[in-house]
């Protein structure tokens, strides 16, 4: 498989995936910034959400009708990178300037400059009430798209994360489908023994949404649980594993703040298939 | 005041569809027309104001003019990283509108006392602050910013508060010095609800024979600096009232813009809420007197400063209590 600029639209979601992944790997590499593992667990939903259920265009980023997505994990900002670059919002040169000085791409998506950014996002628990206002202001509108947003399961330790997933409730937003990408690692810990945060589907049904639990590195699920035929908001519980797709990085906390040395990115080039 | 904000905000929605009003559990009854005009258009957040400005955030990206509504402490300080980052970072029309500035809720204590939230707001990129000083002001505000939308602060009163202008006062005002009574003697110069205070000491300094111009500052950011230092500059003493801390108010920011201009010329003095919580119960009246905030103890400070230093200091400062330092 090349990794050079050719078009991803022919290759299937695990080739875009494995891609994505490779450019992620490269963009820590040579940029020394963290995140790597918080990038690579939620690869595969970027990639089933650009390449299949997202109703955009790219070459019109502010489309008025377009469904939108918000990265409430903002410091998964590697992954949404290499997917709007592969998706075509912007040239992969840019990719290479990833939090280089006088670079476009910042460590945490950027308000403005950035095509197909929908929100600046780093701070966590703010994407998810931005979400809900725009999926409010599209059901005023009448508009039929929808909004799309993901959380981390160390995003849920803040409390606007539940303020917005009992307005949503409150208002039948069924126009909003919230992944959380459930990889069970926050920063420093597990995420089950700093707040002990599980159980998600129960808290989340509680708090009147319709959930549903997937395997999140498996594209058909993540595709086929995209659709919401409830009357409530829905939040996928998309089961990962941090740092997915390179065996020595898979579940090991360390790829959280870890930049991976020349020796490991080319072992990573492997696995990953190129 | 809040009145008058919900009859304005009614009447505004009738005309401009973009509107939206988000309420954080609070103005029990307030909104029943603006519920009854725009069923659609008011929401009830409950008490989840961190939510509600990202909401409001969303309801902007999506073309609409969010108006959102509770207690100053609750509007600014509860959510400031959400009016920082989803509203003010992504340069986004919602505006914050505060009820109870200052010490409008004195007796419910520091929690819901606002002496803060200028200097927080203020402080924010992008961030318009307003701080009306009577229902009259705050109708040309909300014109104002309904015209030209952009991340603002409203602040405003509670109720009953008096009217100060005798004249109807045009959205196209707001963003200058409103000069409401001429004198040759001192600048007075109030922003917010203050001002009545303000009006009170020019009668009573008046009476002993100096004269005052007043003008209300309604719009503390951006300021209007240009017409400030050429309209104060040829006064030898002017005063700032406000009722907010003294720390980053717009007392704060006169002094800044004084010295950023080199301006040496007129004796600045600043009235406010020195460095310490307000414990006490009772009345907004009550606190005012006992942080010496009301028309009769802005003169007496002004009488002993002008008697002390016969006009001749132009380098003195004072604090809280009207004590003053000469330089």
């Amino acid at each position: 498989m090349s990794i050079n600029n050719e078009l991803v639209c022919d290759k299937s979601l695990a080739e875009i995936s494995a891609l994505l992944r490779y450019r992620v790997i490269q963009m820590c590499h040579e940029s020394k910034s963290a995140h790597l593992g918080s990038s690579l667990s939620c690869v595969d939903i970027l990639s089933s959400l650009y390449f299949q259920v997202l109703n955009i265009r790219p070459d019109e980023p502010d489309w008025s009708e377009r469904d939108i997505f918000i990265l409430s994990k903002g410091h998964a900002a590697l992954a949404l990178y290499a997917a709007l670059a592969s998706k075509g919002y912007f040239p992969n040169d840019w990719l290479t300037q990833y939090n280089q000085d006088g670079g476009i791409l910042a460590e945490h998506p950027p308000a403005f400059g950035v095509p197909g950014v929908e929100a600046a996002t780093g701070s966590l628990g703010h994407g998810l009430p931005i979400a809900t206002g725009q999926a409010l202001g599209m059901k005023m509108r009448k508009r039929n798209s929808r909004v799309f947003c993901l959380i981390s399961d160390g995003e849920t330790n803040e409390g606007s994360v539940w303020e917005a997933a009992l307005f949503s409730a409150a208002h039948h937003l069924d126009n909003l489908v919230v992944f959380l990408d459930y990889n069970k690692w926050q920063a420093t810990g597990r995420s089950d023994e700093v707040l002990n945060v599980t159980a998600h589907s129960d808290k989340w049904r509680a708090f009147g949404w319709e959930v549903e639990m997937i395997n999140g590195h498996d594209h058909k699920q993540i595709i086929e649980a995209s659709h919401n035929d409830s009357s409530k908001p829905k939040l996928i519980v998309a089961d990962t594993v941090k740092g997915k797709g390179v065996s020595f990085m898979e579940d090991d906390n360390n790829w959280h703040y870890r930049v991976p040395n020349c020796e490991e990115v080319r072992i990573a080039r492997v696995e990953l298939g190129f | 005041m809040r009145n008058r904000f919900a009859a304005k905000i009614t009447q505004l929605a009738k005309i401009n569809e973009e509107i939206v009003l988000l309420s954080g559990d609070i103005g029990n009854r307030l909104f029943d027309n603006f519920k009854i005009e725009q069923p659609s258009r008011f929401f009830n957040c409950g008490v989840a104001e961190q939510n509600m400005l990202g909401v409001a955030a969303g309801l902007a990206k999506q073309g609409f003019l969010p108006f959102t509504y509770t207690i100053a402490p609750f509007s600014t300080t509860r959510c400031l990283e959400q009016i920082k980052l989803d509203v003010a970072y992504h340069d986004l029309p919602v505006t914050i509108v505060s009820v109870g500035a200052g010490l409008s809720y004195a007796g419910l204590g520091p929690t819901h006392h606002a002496l803060e939230d200028i200097a927080l707001l203020r402080s924010i990129p992008n961030m318009r602050v307003l701080n009306p000083c009577d229902p009259d002001e705050l109708e040309a505000c909300l014109d104002y910013v309904v015209a030209e939308p952009k991340p603002t602060y409203i602040r405003m009163g509670k109720k009953g508060e008096p009217k100060i202008h005798k004249r109807i006062i045009n959205k196209n005002e707001i963003d200058n010095p409103i000069k409401i009574a001429s004198g040759a003697d001192l600048c007075l110069i109030g922003s917010g609800t203050i001002l009545e205070e303000v009006m009170n000491a020019a009668d009573l300094l008046s009476k002993k024979g100096i004269t005052s111009s007043v003008f209300s500052l309604p719009m503390i950011k951006p300021l209007a600096k240009k017409i400030i230092l050429q309209q104060f500059q040829k006064y030898k003493i002017v005063v700032i009232c406000e009722e907010h801390s003294l720390t980053g108010g717009v007392g704060s920011a006169l002094a800044e813009l004084y010295v950023d201009n080199n301006i040496l010329g007129p004796q600045l003095l600043r009235f406010g809420v020195s460095d310490n919580f307000y414990k006490k119960s009772g009345s907004q009246k009550y606190a005012r007197e006992q942080l010496a905030l009301t028309g009769e103890r802005f003169a007496e400070r002004i009488l002993s400063i002008i008697l002390e230093n016969k006009h001749e200091n132009f380098g003195s400062n004072t604090d809280a209590n009207g004590k003053t330092s000469r330089a």
